[in-house]
């Protein structure tokens, strides 16, 4: 069995379907993209996975066993989940708001410290360990917040397979830091770490996941590799915009664009 | 963690310690009658052929020294924790509506002449109304907050301000029909003062503060934590549940007992934690005992200076807190404007 494994996952909230049977797995070493338009349950979906939603119908099993009934601590060594939005108004330093994912380790001040600079290392956020969170721009804040959940479950010491989702990681980086993140969680992935993360540029999606999970209103429409979802019918079926694809110049990847 | 936070952290250790000793010192040497530092040394010890040195320090200053200390500590620690709980730098003990509530008991008891009928372990029945009122107003703002989804924070403020505004109204109407006396009695009560130190009074604080103390060291780095938001703290290994209702009644315990004993002391608890925060940074495992400390030393040197500024009359030390704190806080925060 998948690492994690998601049977027929519904979600509601006020009798309103956020999502309806919901089939999904990943394993160690896959990164899976979820893609959809505003409002499919992308969201929702992350949420459902890590325990935090209520499920209707359905369930999830990591590692064969639910989510919920994993002890809290030993849990957090495992999984490790970044919302869309983490507001923080206090002045921590760049590193210690790093440092604070390894409050459920018990490995020693020096071993956590080398391990937060590994993790900012790969975000390229080193240069921000003694500057103040909040005087930072938007895009450093996501980086440091990416770094402090991939510093989280960094090693397989630590917690063995790991789970990492991601909301939008994406959000607010530049062109260059955002390949940049791309490469540095597919890397950790390939490190013994199964990822799931919502994108909404469909060439991170085409560029470096595994497999795609493509959402609309709630239900799975389309689920497989890059190139059997990012098609030119599925994408115009699943924004409802004329676009085409075409594959890239260089890379030979499948490459969404607006028919404008 | 940078070079100038580890400089400012090791400043604070070496710092607050002294300046809380020599105000501890002070406080019990400057008075009525001036003793010199040894004679306090002295009668401290409890050596020598006693006196007079002996009877004011044993029976009068001592206490106060102490509940002042005392009181400043846990008022300091109960601000830091709730702003931590509430990830808010302005929170404060009375936005969850226990002073408020703590405000109300006393009237209610002044009101119904309350004070004179009883005394129980020598804490008038004023004291033991104003922990109750206190109490009670945090179980109704818990109560109301705890939802099935957990406690709601921004319900919690919401309930704490609706219980402040009841109680003040409930207030006001006992003002209205209070005579003259009890209007004065209820007016000073709320300024806050220690001249009723006791060591009954003294003991109550310090046993709120070792209880806060000792568990001090396992909230610091869930309150870290708990600055992401409950979900990402949830995420990270915190019972958030556990550590909320836990932070709550540690305070409401903390603020109604140093409302009992003192009145209600205002900014300690706002600006003290706020203060040593823009000093030493957010980490709360460092934060709470520096807060305590701090907190200790504002009030005992207030304290200080109600007793003699006008001799011998006593200002309400209430009033002195938010005096000598005011322009301190002001000169930080310009001070940090860039970093903030």
């Amino acid at each position: 069995m998948a690492l994690l494994y998601a049977e027929g996952v519904s979600v509601s909230v006020d009798n309103r379907p956020l999502l309806t049977e919901v089939h999904f797995e990943v394993d160690v070493g896959e990164l899976v993209c979820v893609i959809g338009p505003n409002g499919a349950g992308k969201s929702t979906l992350l949420r459902a996975l890590c325990g935090e939603a209520a499920m209707e119908n359905g369930w999830v099993h990591f590692k064969g066993e639910s989510l919920p009934s994993l002890p809290a601590r030993n849990r957090a060594r495992q999984l490790a989940v970044l919302p869309q939005n983490n507001p923080l108004s206090f002045a921590f330093t760049g590193l210690e708001l790093v440092a604070l994912s390894r409050t459920p380790h018990a490995t020693g001040t020096e071993r956590d410290r080398a391990i937060c600079l590994e993790a900012m290392a790969a975000l390229d956020v080193s240069h921000l360990s003694e500057r103040l969170y909040p005087t930072l721009s938007g895009g450093e804040q996501q980086r440091l917040q990416l770094a402090r959940v991939m510093a989280q479950i960094w090693r397989a010491e630590d917690g063995g397979d790991r789970l990492l989702l991601l909301d939008e990681p994406a959000t607010s980086l530049d062109i260059a830091h955002q390949y940049g993140m791309m490469r540095a969680v597919r890397d950790f992935a390939r490190s013994g770490v199964a990822v799931v993360m919502t994108v909404h540029d469909l060439a991170h999606a085409s560029g470096y996941s595994d497999r795609i999970l493509a959402l609309k209103q709630g239900r799975s429409m389309a689920y497989g590799s890059a190139e059997s979802v990012l098609t030119t019918e599925n994408m115009q079926q699943l924004y409802g915009y004329s676009v085409t694809v075409i594959p890239h110049p260089v890379t030979g990847k499948s490459l969404v664009v607006a028919d404008v | 963690m940078t070079i100038a936070r580890i400089r400012a952290l090791n400043l604070a250790w070496w710092l607050l310690p002294a300046v809380f000793a020599s105000s501890f010192v002070t406080a019990v040497a400057v008075g009525a009658v001036y003793l010199s530092p040894s004679q306090v040394f002295v009668a401290l010890s409890g050596q020598g052929e006693g006196g007079l040195a002996r009877d004011i320090v044993q029976a009068i200053r001592l206490p106060r020294a102490i509940l002042a200390a005392g009181v400043g500590a846990v008022l300091a620690i109960c601000g830091a924790m709730l702003q931590g709980l509430f990830r808010n730098p302005l929170a404060d003990p009375s936005l969850i509506g226990v002073t408020a509530g703590a405000s109300f008991g006393a009237c209610l008891a002044i009101l119904l002449g309350a004070e004179v009928a009883g005394a129980f372990g020598s804490l008038p029945m004023v004291s033991i109304a104003a922990f109750c009122g206190g109490l009670t107003a945090v179980a109704l703002v818990y109560k109301v907050a705890k939802g099935i989804n957990g406690t709601s924070v921004a319900t919690m403020l919401l309930m704490g301000i609706a219980v402040t505004a009841f109680s003040a109204s409930l207030v006001g109407l006992m003002e209205y029909f209070a005579d003259n006396e009890m209007l004065r009695r209820i007016s000073l009560w709320r300024m806050g003062g220690l001249d009723a130190a006791s060591y009954p009074r003294a003991f109550l604080i310090l046993a709120v503060l070792c209880g806060l103390l000792v568990t001090m060291p396992r909230f610091g780095s869930s309150l870290n934590v708990l600055l992401l938001g409950e979900s990402q703290a949830r995420h990270l290994g915190v019972d958030v549940e556990r550590v909320k209702t836990t932070l709550i009644v540690f305070v409401a315990a903390g603020v109604g007992a140093s409302v009992a004993v003192a009145g209600s002391i205002a900014f300690v608890g706002l600006v003290v934690p706020h203060m040593v925060r823009l000093w030493v940074g957010p980490d709360h495992r460092q934060l709470l005992p520096l807060s305590a400390l701090a907190g200790a030393i504002l009030l005992l040197l207030s304290d200080t200076l109600a007793r003699t500024i006008i001799a011998p009359v006593e200002i309400p030390v209430g009033l002195i807190t938010a005096l000598i704190g005011v322009p301190f806080f002001i000169s930080l925060l310009r001070k940090n404007k860039r970093s903030l």
